[in-house]
């Protein structure tokens, strides 16, 4: 802790780590995800969870845990960040804990019971996420790996398509015996890495040497090279792993960069225009894409409910909702059935919590957001400004997409809510990503060194007699 | 590269607000119309969430609720003689909603209704469970089990009044159903709805309140009461100066009897106890047309009653000559429900006045108050006293001397009226056996009764009014003679 010692007029201020206050957040975060968790039991089987004492102790130990690393790694980090992911965590297992109860969910064939699977799947998150601020001590360490960030994320986004199909989308690696993996999640934050790096470089040449077509700066051929990969990767991703979300985030993220990094809004346009005739072109063939599109469009339709009642389900469970909800445990989100703890647990988010409930979730994850673009505003390099931008603009392209086709704003992909749904591989990744967003904001906001003392100052200074 | 970076954080400001935007939509604005859904099982989830109230006769009640095994409803609605009660309580079923009382008051018996809001507000307070209230009905469970007995294995229906005050005391209809076969959600539940609906005797028609008969000769009362009260005749021992037979208007066919009866210039009280065709015929074609309809309408017809359940409108229909002297003998279009002759033989017996049927008392909250009461209203006035008391006169000579003796109780005084309906082409199906009928005592008439027959016996010359549905009026009045 330096103070700050200037000869200007500004004087000696102790820079705030803000530390006290994410502890303070971090308390009430686990007190309203514990409380959550007894209201769930009190409501279902009237009495406290037998399993509160080790849910309890569990959610404060790795909140405590990522504090302390905080504290010790990232002292000057957002302080926001972390008790956000961790209330939203917490909230999460509470629901899916819910859901786990629900007799009707359990009559299904496949059922399983996975809170305690996803309790331990967000202690590996945690633990991934003091990993990386104690290994990564700077995050421009991660511009070295550029090219092998894009080996790396092409790799991933292309393995899924030679496992099989997992209910009409191939987003899963499955190993038998061993588990399953969703590395679209991981992708994206390796994508955002690759991106970041790229276009620092890039980032002249793609936004200076262009021609002038129309008002609008056309790039030139080679520098469009790249963003035609992309682009033709999205559109493959569509086509081969019926994965409408996965491509949408990716191209998404894409013209978010593109455009911070070269200032230029014909990158707006140009990428708008490329997604339209993409999505309409592989629309127009696709009819796994056809159905979702028909389902949004009318979810009470005849045709629509012969093929699936989900999104219809969906809608019927916010609207029981209404503005204060059920309850916990009182709603009856589980008529979704397939699916219900999570593509679709903002419905029983809605169903239960109501549409206070429903409004504090998504304000939280526009709070994360929020604190991420922050994060890119404050921090000093391109990289890092890069960096964060595309991970929360990632971030929130996800919320938008998952949120928006679960109330039928849009047409229903099939991508997870970040830290609330069920899903390994989801909540293991956003921790790292809200590792990454501490690190940059732990740079960003760190006070600068002070200025070597000039010995000069001292004599020049006028003397009043 | 701040200034695409704050355009950035706009434009995910504009995400989040799109999602705020959409969830007020979807939670607020469009929430009463989500809930409205068919394919939305919230509504009958709740209806069998807590412990369904009961529907009650004579202080016990024909319902009950019992924990069901399905995840979606915990509770199943239950009777108690359910084929015997059906026609009066409808049936709740956890996947075929529900009818009649069960679904009319089903916010008072879910305990949802807007009048319990205070009795919920208070249990949420006391920690109580929430439990549905109570419908009480009008219905005399002795008149109701012999009305139902009576009709056993044939097909037919009844329907009890108290005149003095409309309380509908039986409602029985055969071939019923149990609801408690279908009122769960299992594989078996939906067999026995399908066998049901696919039944062809109907076993879910409610054939007292929904089946509309042609009303044969009871319906001479009507005419009668309409000559009455059109003042054909000064009295009911003058001679009506009918031929017999009387020929139709307009058509060469002749109207005959039944038989070889004294029907040439009988009085009104002869030609009831005889059951004269010619008479009424003739009658029907003096009044024409709208002057009978008057009087019909006047007894009920031609409008759908609400008991609160709806009893199909009986039809006095708009005709021609022949056709409205052949509907005054209750024939050609004439048709009504049991629940129409039944408040016909009230009227009579109440003195002129028809009171409104109905079949619940009082609605009780949880706790047992009284949410609301129905209080006896009157309907209509189709004949002065005087006139309803000479045709008390009429009936009861046709229960002494006539063609319903079968209906006698002795010590009490009954007074009744046989029919049997033709139908089909050229009559060609076997007639509905009719009759109605009510029973007095020094302190006025406590019941009025109706009751039909469809094609009971092989033999069609046993069909009768008299023979075959005169035993269950007795029977039925019997019951709410004994039970005061």
């Amino acid at each position: 802790m330096s103070v700050v010692t200037n000869t200007t007029t500004i004087g000696a201020i102790e820079a705030p780590s803000r530390r006290n206050t994410e502890l303070m957040l971090l308390v009430f975060a686990v007190a309203i995800a514990v409380f959550a968790y007894a209201n769930v039991g009190l409501a279902i089987n009237g009495t406290l969870p037998a399993g509160m004492l080790g849910y309890g102790v569990g959610l404060t130990l790795l909140a405590g845990v990522g504090h302390l690393v905080v504290r010790k790694f990232a002292p000057y980090a957002d302080p926001l960040l972390l008790p956000l992911a961790t209330l939203l965590n917490g909230i999460g297992l509470a629901l899916i804990w819910r859901l786990d109860q629900s007799p009707r969910l359990k009559e299904r064939d496949n059922f399983a019971a996975v809170a305690s699977k996803q309790l331990m799947w967000t202690a590996v998150g945690v633990a991934l996420f003091v990993a990386v601020l104690m290994l990564l001590k700077d995050h421009r360490i991660l511009q070295r790996y550029t090219y092998i960030s894009m080996v790396v994320s092409l790799v991933l986004l292309i393995l899924p398509v030679f496992f099989p199909p997992v209910y009409g989308a191939r987003i899963w690696v499955t190993i038998p015996g061993v588990g399953s993996l969703q590395p679209g999640e991981f992708a994206k934050i390796i994508i955002a890495i690759f991106f970041s790096g790229y276009l620092m470089v890039k980032r002249d040449a793609l936004a200076l040497a262009s021609r002038r077509v129309m008002g609008l700066y056309l790039p030139r051929g080679r520098d469009l090279g790249p963003i035609l990969v992309i682009w033709a990767l999205s559109i493959l991703i569509l086509v081969f792993e019926t994965d409408l979300g996965t491509s949408l985030l990716f191209f998404g993220l894409f013209v978010v960069m593109l455009y911070v990094a070269t200032e230029r809004t014909s990158w707006i346009v140009f990428g708008l225009l490329m997604s339209a005739v993409g999505a309409v072109s592989v629309a127009s063939f696709e009819p796994h894409v056809q159905q979702r599109v028909q389902a949004w469009l009318d979810p009470f339709s005849k045709t629509t409910l012969a093929q699936t009642e989900q999104i219809a389900q969906s809608l019927m469970a916010f609207g029981s909702g209404g503005t204060l909800g059920t309850g916990l445990g009182q709603g009856n989100s589980d008529l979704i059935g397939f699916a219900a703890n999570s593509d679709f647990i903002l419905a029983t988010v809605g169903e239960e919590l109501g549409l206070a409930g429903m409004m504090a979730i998504l304000l939280m994850y526009g709070l994360i957001v929020e604190r991420g673009v922050r994060t890119a505003l404050a921090a000093r390099d391109p990289f890092g400004k890069l960096l964060a931008i595309g991970l929360s603009s990632a971030l929130a392209i996800q919320v938008f997409v998952v949120a928006g086709g679960v109330m039928g704003l849009i047409p229903l992909t099939g991508m997870t809510m970040p830290f609330i749904a069920q899903g390994g591989s989801s909540v293991v990744a956003n921790w790292a990503l809200i590792a990454i967003l501490i690190r940059i904001s732990d740079t960003a906001r760190r006070p600068a060194p002070a200025p070597a003392p000039s010995p000069d100052a001292e004599m020049t200074q006028v003397v009043r007699p | 590269m701040n200034k695409p970076l704050r355009r950035i954080a706009l434009f995910c400001g504009f995400l989040v607000l799109a999602l705020l935007l959409r969830d007020n939509w979807i939670q607020y604005v469009k929430a009463d119309d989500l809930n409205g859904k068919s394919l939305n099982l919230r509504t009958r989830i709740e209806r069998y969430a807590h412990e369904r109230g009961n529907i009650i006769v004579d202080g016990n009640p024909v319902t009950g609720s019992a924990v069901s095994d399905s995840t979606y409803f915990k509770y199943k609605r239950t009777w108690k003689d359910g084929a015997m009660w059906a026609p009066v309580t409808g049936y709740a079923s956890q996947n075929y909603d529900a009818n009649q009382l069960e679904k009319i008051n089903d916010d008072i018996l879910t305990g949802n209704s807007d009048s319990l809001f205070f009795d919920r507000t208070l249990s949420m307070f006391t920690g109580e469970k929430k439990k549905g209230g109570n419908v009480v009905t009008t219905l005399n469970a002795d008149a109701q089990k012999a009305a139902f007995d009576g009709l056993k294995d044939k097909k037919g229906a009844v329907a009890a009044l108290d005149p003095k005050t409309g309380k509908i005391l039986a409602l029985a209809s055969s071939p019923s159903y149990d609801p408690s076969s279908f009122a769960g959600n299992t594989k078996t539940d939906e067999k026995n709805y399908q066998v049901l609906l696919k039944d062809k005797d109907k076993p879910m028609l409610n054939r007292a309140l929904r089946e509309t008969y042609p009303p044969g000769s009871t319906f001479k009362v009507v005419t009668a009461a309409a000559a009455l009260e059109n003042g054909l005749y000064n009295s009911i021992d003058e001679p009506t100066r009918s031929p017999n037979p009387f020929k139709l208007p307009q058509s060469s066919k002749p109207l005959e009897n039944e038989g070889t009866i004294p029907c040439t210039n009988a009085t009104l009280k002869v030609a009831l106890q005889w059951s004269c065709n010619t008479v009424f015929g003739k009658i029907s074609d003096d009044l024409g047309n709208a002057k009978m309809i008057e009087e019909a309408d006047k007894f009920g017809f031609n409008k759908e009653i609400f008991t609160p359940v709806r009893a199909d409108a009986s039809v006095y229909p708009k005709d021609i000559p022949p056709q409205n002297a052949m509907a005054g003998i209750g024939q050609a279009s004439n048709r009504a429900t049991p629940l129409q002759m039944a408040m016909v033989a009230s009227a009579v017996a109440n003195d002129g006045k028809l009171m409104k049927p109905y079949m619940v008392d009082q609605l009780q909250a949880p706790n047992l108050d009284s949410i609301s009461k129905t209080e006896p209203k009157e309907l209509s006035r189709p004949l002065s006293a005087a006139n309803a008391q000479n045709l008390q006169k009429m009936m009861e000579n046709v229960v002494a001397v006539g063609t319903g003796t079968k209906a006698q109780i002795p010590g009490v005084t009954v007074g009744g009226k046989t029919g049997t309906a033709q139908h089909g082409l050229n009559n060609s199906e076997k007639p509905y056996a009719w009759f109605i009928s009510y029973a007095k005592t020094d302190s006025g008439s406590p019941v009025a009764v109706a009751v039909v027959v469809e094609d009971g016996s092989a033999n069609r010359d046993d069909i009768s009014g008299g023979g075959l549905a005169a035993p269950i009026a007795k029977a039925v009045m019997q019951a709410v003679l004994n039970s005061k």
